[in-house]
C-alpha cells in the first residue's frame, strides 16, 4: 500500500528551550503518501516536532533533511510544507475567498486560476458557496475546514496539522477525521498529524508514532501499536489495559496468576520477568469452573456500546469490557485466549 | 444630588474658560468681560494677518509630515519591539517610556542642545525633527497593546503559506493593528498640532507655529484676535477628534 520512498529523514533531533530538553534525540524516517500521527500526552514535544518540521523553530542539534536536502538551512515560506495550526490562524481581515487564495497571490498566479482553484478546493472542503463570508461569520469546524483549503491549495509535499479536530465536538470529529482520510488518500500528501487522542490516532493513521516526555516510544502500524505495545507507556496510553506482572518459564508460554498460559510471544530469557498485557474487552467473562482464574465482581458501569467491569482477583483490579452484565459480588471465571495475550520487557515496579 | 453637584461644577471649571473664550472672540468691542454685540472683526484682523497666515501654514505642514513620519517610524519600531527577546522587551518598553515622562521643557532643552552641538540652523527642519522624536513614543505606546494581542501564529501562517517575513508584516500584520496606528497617528498629530514648548525652543529663522503666535501676542496684550485664534485651533483639533471617533466606532460595527 504505502510507496516506501524516503521523504523527510529526522536523525538525533534535539531541542533545547532555555536548558529545558524538549526533544531528546529523534530518529524517524517519514514516507511519502504516509499518514503519519505523532501521539502523545501534553507536553510531550508534538508541536515543538511540528514546529521545527514548518520551520518556526530551529533544532539544537541533530538534521533534518527532506528528499535528502538540509531542511534546516530553508527559510519557512520556502519549504514545500503547508501547516494547518492548532487554532487555525485564519487571517480575520481577509474573506473565505481570499483566506484561501493567500498562497497563490504571492505566487502571482493569474486571478482565473485562482479562482478556479479556490472553488475547487472549497468544494473539496465541502464548503462551496462561501467565498464571500467572514471568517468571523464562521463556525469551529468551518473555519477548520477553510484552515485546510488554504494549506491544501499550495499543493504542498507534506500537511502538517497540529490537533486540526480538537475543538470539534465528537459527531463532527468523526466526519472530519473520515474526511481528512478521503482527501490525503485522493491527493497523494503526506500527512504528518498531531494529536493526543489515541482513538483518533488509531482511525486514521498509516504509521503512528508515539511520543512521551520528548523521545519516540513507539513506532508502528495501529494494529501492532495496539497489540504489541513496546511498554507500560505504550501500552497504558493507547487504550486501557492491565498489566499484569508474569514470567516466561519459556518461548510461547507465560506465567501470571499462578497459571502458565500458552501465548505467541518468543525471544525472552528463560524465566525472564516480564509485563503481561491483557486489552478489557480480550477478557471474557465466563461461568466459574471454565475460567483460567477467577475473581470476584466489584463494580459494573454501563458505558453504551459495553459494560465496564471491575473484577478482583486476589487483591489485583482487571477491568473487562464485555456487552453483558454481571451482578456485583458474585463469583467468575476469566478467559483469555492465547493470541490475545501480549508480553512485553518488565518495566519495572 | 451631591454627584450631580459636583459632576456640574467639575465641568462648569473644565469648559467654563473655554465657552467664555470662544464666545468673546465674537464680541465687537475689545473688551473680554462686557458683550457690546456679535461681529466676525477679529476673525477678519486674523485672516488678514501675513505672519499668521504663515504660522497657521507651518504648523499644518508639520503636524502632517511629523504624523507620517512617526507613524511609519513607530509603527516598524514596536513591531521589532515585539520580536525581541522579552529581556530586551521590558528594556526597550523603558526606553520608550522615558520620553513621554520626561518633562516637556527639559525635551525641549535637550533638543535644543543637540541641534546647537550639531550647529544645526533653527527653523522648519529642526522644529519638524523635534515633532517626529517627540511623537514616535506614543505612536509606539498605541501600537504595541494590540500586537501583543495578537494571535502569534498569524505571521507564521502567512510564512507558511510562502510569505517572506516582510510581506507578512504588510499582508497580514499591519491590517490587523490598523485601527490602533490610526489611534497613534491620531495622537500624534493632535500633539504636533497644540505643541508649544518644545517647538518655541526649537524654532527660529522667521518660522513660527500658532502656538506660538498667541504666546507672543499674549505677551503684546491681550487683544480678542488671540480669542479667535485660540477658537480655531480647539475647532479643529475637536473635529479632527469627532471625526477618528465616528470612524472607529464605525469600524467597530462593521
Ligand atoms: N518557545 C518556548 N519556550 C520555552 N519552552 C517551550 C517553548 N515552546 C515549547 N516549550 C516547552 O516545550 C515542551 C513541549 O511543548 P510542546 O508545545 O511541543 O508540547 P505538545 O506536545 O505540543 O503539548 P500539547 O499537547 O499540550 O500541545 C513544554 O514543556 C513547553 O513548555
Ligand atoms: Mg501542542
Amino acid at each position: 500500500m504505502l510507496q516506501k520512498k524516503p521523504l523527510i529523514t529526522i536523525r538525533n533531533l534535539t531541542k533545547e528551550f532555555d536548558g529545558e530538553v524538549v526533544l531528546k534525540g529523534i530518529d524517524l524516517t517519514i514516507h511519502q503518501n504516509e499518514f503519519v500521527t505523532l501521539l502523545g500526552p501534553s507536553g510531550c514535544g508534538k508541536t515543538t516536532l511540528l514546529r521545527i518540521l514548518g520551520g518556526f523553530e530551529q533544532p539544537s542539534d541533530g538534521e533534518v533533511r527532506f528528499e535528502g536536502i538540509d531542511l534546516t538551512q530553508i527559510p519557512a515560506y520556502k519549504r514545500e510544507v503547508n501547516t494547518v495550526f492548532q487554532k487555525y490562524a485564519l487571517f480575520p481581515h481577509l474573506d473565505v475567498y481570499e483566506n484561501i487564495a493567500f498562497g497563490l497571490r504571492l505566487k502571482k498566479v493569474p486571478e482565473a486560476a485562482i479562482m478556479e482553484k479556490v472553488n475547487r478546493m472549497l468544494s473539496l472542503v465541502k464548503l462551496d458557496g462561501f467565498q464571500k463570508r467572514s471568517i468571523t461569520s464562521l463556525s469551529g469546524g468551518q473555519q477548520q475546514r477553510i484552515a485546510i483549503a488554504r494549506a491544501l491549495i499550495n499543493q504542498p509535499k507534506v500537511l502538517l496539522l497540529d490537533e486540526p479536530l480538537g475543538a470539534l465536538d465528537l459527531k463532527l470529529r468523526q466526519e472530519m477525521q473520515y474526511e481528512l482520510k478521503e482527501m490525503q488518500k485522493e491527493l497523494g500528501i503526506t500527512f504528518i498529524f498531531v494529536t493526543h487522542d489515541q482513538e483518533e490516532a488509531l482511525t486514521m493513521s498509516d504509521t503512528i508514532v508515539v511520543l512521551n516526555e520528548g523521545q519516540i516510544q513507539q513506532k508502528g502500524c495501529p494494529v501492532d501499536i495496539y497489540n504489541e505495545p513496546n511498554n507500560r507507556f505504550v501500552a497504558n496510553f493507547i487504550g486501557e489495559s492491565n498489566i499484569v506482572p508474569g514470567v516466561m518459564p519459556m518461548d510461547l508460554r507465560v506465567a501470571f496468576e499462578g497459571q502458565t498460559f500458552h501465548c505467541v510471544d518468543r525471544g525472552f530469557r528463560q524465566n525472564e520477568e516480564v509485563d503481561v498485557v491483557i486489552r478489557p474487552e480480550d477478557l471474557q467473562i465466563v461461568p466459574e469452573r471454565e475460567g483460567a482464574f477467577t475473581g470476584v465482581v466489584d463494580s459494573v458501569i454501563f458505558k453504551g456500546v459495553h459494560y465496564e467491569i471491575l473484577v478482583m482477583v486476589g487483591d489485583r483490579e482487571y477491568v473487562v469490557h464485555a456487552t453483558k452484565s454481571a451482578s456485583i459480588g458474585s463469583k467468575v471465571g476469566l478467559f483469555v485466549s492465547p493470541e490475545d495475550i501480549h508480553v512485553m520487557k518488565w518495566g519495572g515496579a | 444630588m451631591v454627584k450631580k453637584l459636583y459632576l456640574g461644577l467639575l465641568f462648569f471649571f473644565l469648559y467654563a474658560p473655554i465657552i467664555v473664550l470662544m464666545v468673546f472672540s465674537f464680541n465687537e468691542s475689545r473688551s473680554g468681560t462686557v458683550w457690546t454685540g456679535f461681529s466676525l472683526t477679529w476673525y477678519e484682523e486674523l485672516f488678514r494677518d501675513r505672519r499668521m497666515q504663515d504660522a497657521f501654514r507651518y504648523t499644518l505642514l508639520v503636524a502632517v509630515i511629523s504624523t507620517a513620519v512617526s507613524t511609519f517610524i513607530g509603527t516598524f519600531t514596536a513591531i521589532g519591539i515585539q520580536k525581541l527577546r522579552p529581556k530586551w522587551q521590558a528594556f526597550a518598553l523603558n526606553v520608550n517610556y522615558f520620553p513621554v515622562i520626561n518633562p516637556e521643557i527639559v525635551t525641549a532643552i535637550s533638543l535644543m542642545m543637540l541641534y546647537r552641538s550639531l550647529r544645526l540652523d533653527f527653523g522648519f527642519a529642526t522644529m519638524l525633527m523635534s515633532h517626529i522624536m517627540f511623537s514616535i513614543p506614543y505612536v509606539i505606546l498605541a501600537v504595541l497593546p494590540r500586537l501583543y494581542a495578537l494571535d502569534k501564529n498569524l505571521a507564521e501562517a502567512a510564512q507558511d503559506l510562502g510569505a517572506t517575513p516582510w510581506q507578512a508584516i504588510v499582508k497580514v500584520i499591519i491590517p490587523q493593528i490598523r485601527p490602533s496606528i490610526f489611534t497613534g497617528a491620531l495622537m500624534a498629530f493632535t500633539m504636533s498640532l497644540d505643541d508649544f514648548v518644545i517647538s518655541f525652543f526649537n524654532s527660529g529663522g522667521g518660522v513660527t507655529n500658532l502656538s506660538i503666535e498667541i504666546y507672543a501676542m499674549a505677551r503684546r496684550g491681550i487683544r480678542p484676535t488671540v480669542n479667535a485664534l485660540a477658537t480655531l485651533m480647539v475647532a479643529v483639533i475637536f473635529t479632527v477628534v469627532l471625526i477618528a471617533n465616528r470612524i472607529s466606532i464605525r469600524k467597530a460595527k462593521s
